[in-house]
């Protein structure tokens, strides 16, 4: 849960008082914050931690540690809600076995 | 060499393959910190790879692995209040603590949610104004920019009914509380990539003099971890001591600044209980005395009990690198990922998950037979 994901930032904002912006994480989009790396611009790639970007960095490393975080299985924090769970999804994707 | 084949560039991989069994003299003991170094290791048999006489030790570095199993205890009695929402990242919901976990609060009628991000926390908060959310805030470094974020926000946006359950635990006091020990077998050390992002690396240069030791900032994908361990094992053999940066695609001396500047704006070092491993000293954060009103178990006076591990379960040795996962007895058949005993098999991160999930089928145990 350590590892920051790289995202393509498609939108910046101001809200209450900070940098915000939303990142493509390969067709997820996710509202993020981006006041930690004030010299990103649109179209560019943050890596991401939490929701927060740390670092931003070029689009060929981008490319390639997302997709490994693909076959990492790695990615599923992207899909959290934020509703209530349910026992259903008690075991995550990551660790179920074939 | 079975795993090359998997490699993004299995040609640079066997090249570095070769290199490392060109410069090994004589056996040499390594820690990768990072539980997502771990993760690539045993997937990708890179330490199979490599000279038998390199031992990779898997260090404490899998946040979710280390919460102490009191702090698993305190979130699951704060969840189970009629007036809170509890959020946590989906990861700790599976943590077994003595009373079960927080996916069984959940059954038993407490409100627990995943968010990706702490700053969801906020509109939650601000949605529900007649209950509390309380984010589970654990992590290493690379969490705690986030985690402050909120806080500092919550403080702004003027929400009174956000506070958050700190865990955070930091990778420097980890690494000298290993080499200080008696039993330390390690001589050098993978530094975690991500964390040094935030981090920069400077402090590790102390380290690094003060234990006399190697220490080489490393990614986490196959190639990065190879030629971490190049690098590594190239100073060791050469006698050289100090801190060298093989992740420069992401990481700079200095880290980030601003980054640094949030956290230290929100937190303050404090000593911290680690699962399996005891009390470092200064090895964590908690909130600043003037952020103390976000402060959950202030808030909630729940207090910390002492509660004793599951006996079967040898994660704490495990997290030193004393142990294999798959020389513990329960490993595969008493514990596995669906029901772990211990949180080194719950995060897909921890030393045991990764061992069950990659490497199970090759354990001659009773769960191989089984499967």
């Amino acid at each position: 849960m350590c590892l920051g994901i790289p995202g393509r930032v498609v939108e910046r904002f101001e809200e209450h008082g900070i940098q915000m912006g939303k990142v493509d994480f390969g067709g997820i989009i996710r509202r993020v914050c981006l006041e930690c790396v004030p010299e990103i611009e649109i179209s560019e790639y943050a890596l991401v931690h939490a929701g927060f970007a740390i670092a931003r960095i070029n689009e060929d490393e981008a490319r390639q540690v997302f997709a490994f975080l693909e076959t990492m299985q790695e990615l599923n924090e992207l899909q959290a809600t934020a509703e209530p769970v349910r026992l259903s999804h008690s075991i995550p994707p990551s660790q179920r076995q074939e | 060499m079975k795993y090359l084949d998997e490699y993004r560039d299995p040609q640079a991989a066997g090249r570095l393959v070769e290199a490392i069994h060109k410069i090994t003299t004589r056996p040499w003991s390594i820690m990768e910190v990072c539980g997502g170094q771990t993760h690539t290791i045993v997937r990708y048999g890179i330490d199979e790879l490599i000279p038998s006489g390199i031992r990779l030790i898997h260090g404490p570095g899998c946040p979710v692995c280390v919460t102490p199993l009191e702090l698993v205890d305190r979130a699951v009695e704060i969840a189970l209040r009629p007036d809170v929402i509890f959020c946590s990242f989906g990861d700790m919901l599976r943590v077994p603590g003595s009373q079960g976990d927080l996916f069984s609060a959940s059954a038993r009628g407490g409100d627990v949610r995943v968010v990706y991000s702490p700053l969801d926390c906020l509109s939650l908060a601000e949605r529900n104004p007649d209950r509390t959310v309380v984010f589970f805030a654990v992590g290493f470094e690379t969490t705690a920019p986030a985690n402050a974020m909120a806080v500092v926000q919550a403080r702004r946006r003027g929400l009174t009914n956000f506070s958050v359950l700190v865990s955070h635990v930091l990778v420097p006091p980890a690494i000298a509380a290993i080499l200080s020990s008696p039993e330390n077998r390690v001589q050098g050390f993978l530094a975690a990539g991500h964390v040094n992002v935030v981090m920069g690396y400077e402090e590790y240069q102390r380290l690094a003099e003060q234990f006399r030791i190697p220490i080489v900032v490393t990614g986490f994908e196959p190639l990065d971890l190879l030629e971490g361990v190049y690098r590594l094992v190239l100073m060791l053999e050469e006698g050289r001591i100090g801190v060298e940066n093989q992740y420069v695609r992401a990481v700079h001396s200095a880290g980030n600044v601003r980054c640094q500047d949030l956290i230290h704006e929100v937190f303050e070092t404090t000593d911290r209980k680690w699962r399996g491993i005891g009390t470092i000293p200064a090895s964590g954060y908690r909130l600043q005395q003037k952020y103390s009103d976000m402060d959950a178990e202030q808030r909630f006076g729940v207090q910390l009990q002492t509660v004793v591990e599951c006996a079967d379960c040898i994660s704490g040795l495990i997290l030193q690198g004393i142990r294999k996962p798959h020389e513990c007895a329960a490993f595969g058949s008493r514990c596995t990922p669906e029901h772990p005993l211990g949180a080194t098999m719950v995060s897909s991160e921890g030393a045991c998950a990764a061992w069950y999930n990659y490497r199970r089928l090759r354990i001659p145990t009773a769960v191989g037979a089984e499967e």
